[in-house]
């Protein structure tokens, strides 16, 4: 009788404080989804449609000005087309040069593994900091070259211990029969070692190809000249660098159009195309945040 | 005769010695070929720029490079220290960091830990996927989506006007910008530094979780004696990881939200070095000296901490 009494009071004494953990949870997820929102329906808005409310939170009606736009601005157009193409390469070349170290330190047995581990791992830790990797970029005539947005970015070296993890606990008798058979390491990795990583290629594919995306530090330090401008530093130059918001392409459409737009609208709008390729495969993403990825990854 | 002898042995050693350095990376040549392109990237990409460190103590020049450049010992350093902006935006740096770390650092703790609270797995991953999600967007796209919502004719204002409050310019305002800060490095990965814990969690065995109701414990005891103890190790971790990047405080964020008006409380070391060395294109030679000093308090950080949490009882990273 006293026990049934006690499990009775938790149980609603949980029921309280599941109610409360949700209604906190929801709180922060409206938190974090809000600013998304807010810049889809600005993009969609015209100024007239925002005055006439005193809290704009409700899109009264779509208005398509700003896209419109957009497609007549060479700027955004060509960014885009730039950033797609250093998406795609660059993932390539960082998945070949990561994986295929990766496969080759995952050997235990070959010599000199530690010493060239501790060599890239030691990077991690210590960098020359920003003025020397200014001036080796300089050196290797990186600026105003697209491939400074592959090449330097070749491997991250978190996501490079991701791989050799995941490459370690591939079990030895895979290799072991296939170099029964006669197969060179080179045949056993593209061959064999690929066609069962699937996952772990997948996932950092797709990692490599958000941060390539997103990539707008080394564009800024490197890449001056407007014709080679990745979608982002458009983006930036529009938003951050308020003077050039009026002298850019965007700026010139806006001028071309002959009768008042509303300029946030426009920056909305750019940020939503940059925005929809990572929303494209932010399901994909989401699905290989397997368990102990990321921690398992820190420690060897 | 004797010398001979012994000079035609030692030569026999080496040569099998060598022969068989020789034998190993031909029997491995496949797999040092795969590692090839990765030891000429780190070569390039982080070694060159580690010996480049050398200009720290050169009167650096375009003409004569970093080989050709004259030495001139510490007079870098001493500009560097003797430079009252230099203390300003390491000031500020520190203390951006120490704000961001006790705000950012417990955040996706507590949100693990709420999750874990959560039975229903379809609602802990809706969750999830919606407090990661802000991670994969870069700072520009952030720091337009913060000016979209700040602005004066932005949805915090008319808010603020509803409410009889007087509007507000939050990122050109000294005051709060910094607090701004702190509010968009939540915002943008807190949701993603949580997946890790909850991994963590989920490495818990669960039997643990069964003893523990048959016992009547009640959900702060379980918290306390068995979930916080199954990811201390994981939060030591990243603490450590966190003290190595203390003069780091923030590049991206900071560099796309700051602007004149709050250039003394928002200024540091990253964007200080950034504006001075590569928009003026100048003062090489001490740039590298600032970035040298960023470093190495970072490395005895990361190993201070380390030791400091190996002390207590913890497993370290090194």
């Amino acid at each position: 009788m006293r026990k049934a009494l006690y499990f009775n009071r938790t149980r609603k004494r949980t029921n309280v404080f599941n109610i409360f953990l949700l209604i906190f949870l929801s709180f922060f997820t409206i938190l974090s989804f809000f600013p998304f929102y807010y810049l889809v329906i600005i993009s969609f808005a015209s100024y007239s449609d925002i005055n006439k409310q005193l809290l704009y939170i409700i899109p009264t009606s779509i208005d398509l000005t700003a896209y419109k736009l957009l497609l007549l601005s060479t700027d955004v157009i060509r960014g885009g087309l730039i950033s797609i193409g250093i998406t795609v390469f660059g993932t390539l070349f960082s998945l070949f040069v990561t994986a295929s170290a990766a496969y080759a330190l995952s050997k235990k047995y070959l010599p000199g593994r530690k010493l060239i581990l501790n060599f890239i791992v030691f990077t991690m830790f210590f960098t020359g900091g920003l003025i020397p990797y200014y001036l080796t970029i300089r050196s290797l005539n990186l600026v105003n070259n697209l491939l400074v947005m592959i090449f330097p970015l070749a491997i991250n070296t978190f996501y490079f211990i991701i791989m050799k993890t995941y490459f370690l606990n591939i079990p030895v008798s895979v290799e072991e029969s296939a170099k029964i058979d006669g197969a060179n390491d080179l045949y056993i990795f593209f061959r064999i070692v690929i066609p069962i990583s699937l996952p772990i290629i997948a996932t950092i594919s797709l990692f490599y190809a958000v941060d390539r995306w997103n990539e707008w530090y080394i564009a800024m330090l490197f890449l001056n000249k407007q014709e080679l401008q990745p979608l982002q530093i458009v983006l930036r130059n529009l938003i951050v660098n308020m003077e050039n918001s009026t002298g850019g392409g965007v700026g010139k459409a806006i001028a071309a159009s002959r009768k008042p737009v509303f300029t946030q609208g426009v920056k909305m709008a750019v940020v939503v195309i940059t925005c929809v390729p990572i929303l494209l495969v932010y399901p994909f993403l989401q699905k290989y945040f397997t368990k102990g990825i990321m921690l398992g990854s820190i420690k060897e | 005769m004797n010398t001979r002898v012994i000079h035609g042995k030692v030569s026999v050693l080496q040569q099998r010695k060598s022969n068989s350095i020789w034998e190993q990376v031909l029997k491995y040549r496949y797999l040092y070929l795969m590692l090839l392109p990765a030891i000429v990237f780190y070569i390039i990409f982080y070694y060159f720029p580690i010996y480049g460190i050398t200009l720290a103590f050169q009167d650096f020049s375009y003409k004569e490079g970093i080989l050709g450049s004259p030495f001139v010992g510490l007079a870098n350093f001493k500009g560097v220290f003797n430079d009252p902006d230099f203390w300003r935006v390491t000031a500020n740096t520190v203390v951006i960091s120490f704000w961001k770390l006790v705000i950012g650092f417990p955040a996706p703790i507590i949100t693990a830990l709420l999750l874990n609270e959560i039975s229903r797995e379809r609602t802990k991953r809706f969750f999830q996927t919606v407090f990661t999600f802000p991670h994969f967007v870069s700072w520009v796209v952030v720091s337009a989506m913060m000016f979209n919502l700040l602005s004066d004719s932005g949805v915090v204002n008319q808010l603020f006007v509803v409410l009889g409050l007087e509007k507000m310019n939050f990122l050109t305002n000294a005051s709060t910008f910094r607090p701004m800060l702190y509010i968009t490095d939540v915002w943008k990965d807190a949701g993603w530094n949580t997946i890790i814990y909850l991994a963590a969690v989920a490495g818990i065995n669960s039997e643990l979780y069964e003893a523990s109701d048959i016992d009547g414990a009640n959900r702060w005891q379980r918290l306390i004696h068995i979930t916080w103890p199954g990811i201390r190790s994981t939060a030591a971790i990243l603490l450590i990881l966190a003290a190595g990047n203390v003069m780091n405080a923030g590049f991206d964020q900071i560099l796309n939200l700051y602007n004149g008006a709050v250039m003394d409380k928002a200024d540091i070391i990253d964007t200080y070095v950034f504006r001075r060395s590569i928009l003026l294109g100048s003062d090489w030679g001490s740039s590298t000296a600032i970035g040298l000093f960023k470093s190495v308090i970072n490395f005895v950080l990361l190993f201070g901490v380390n030791g400091l949490i190996r002390v207590i009882g913890e497993e370290g990273i090194f």
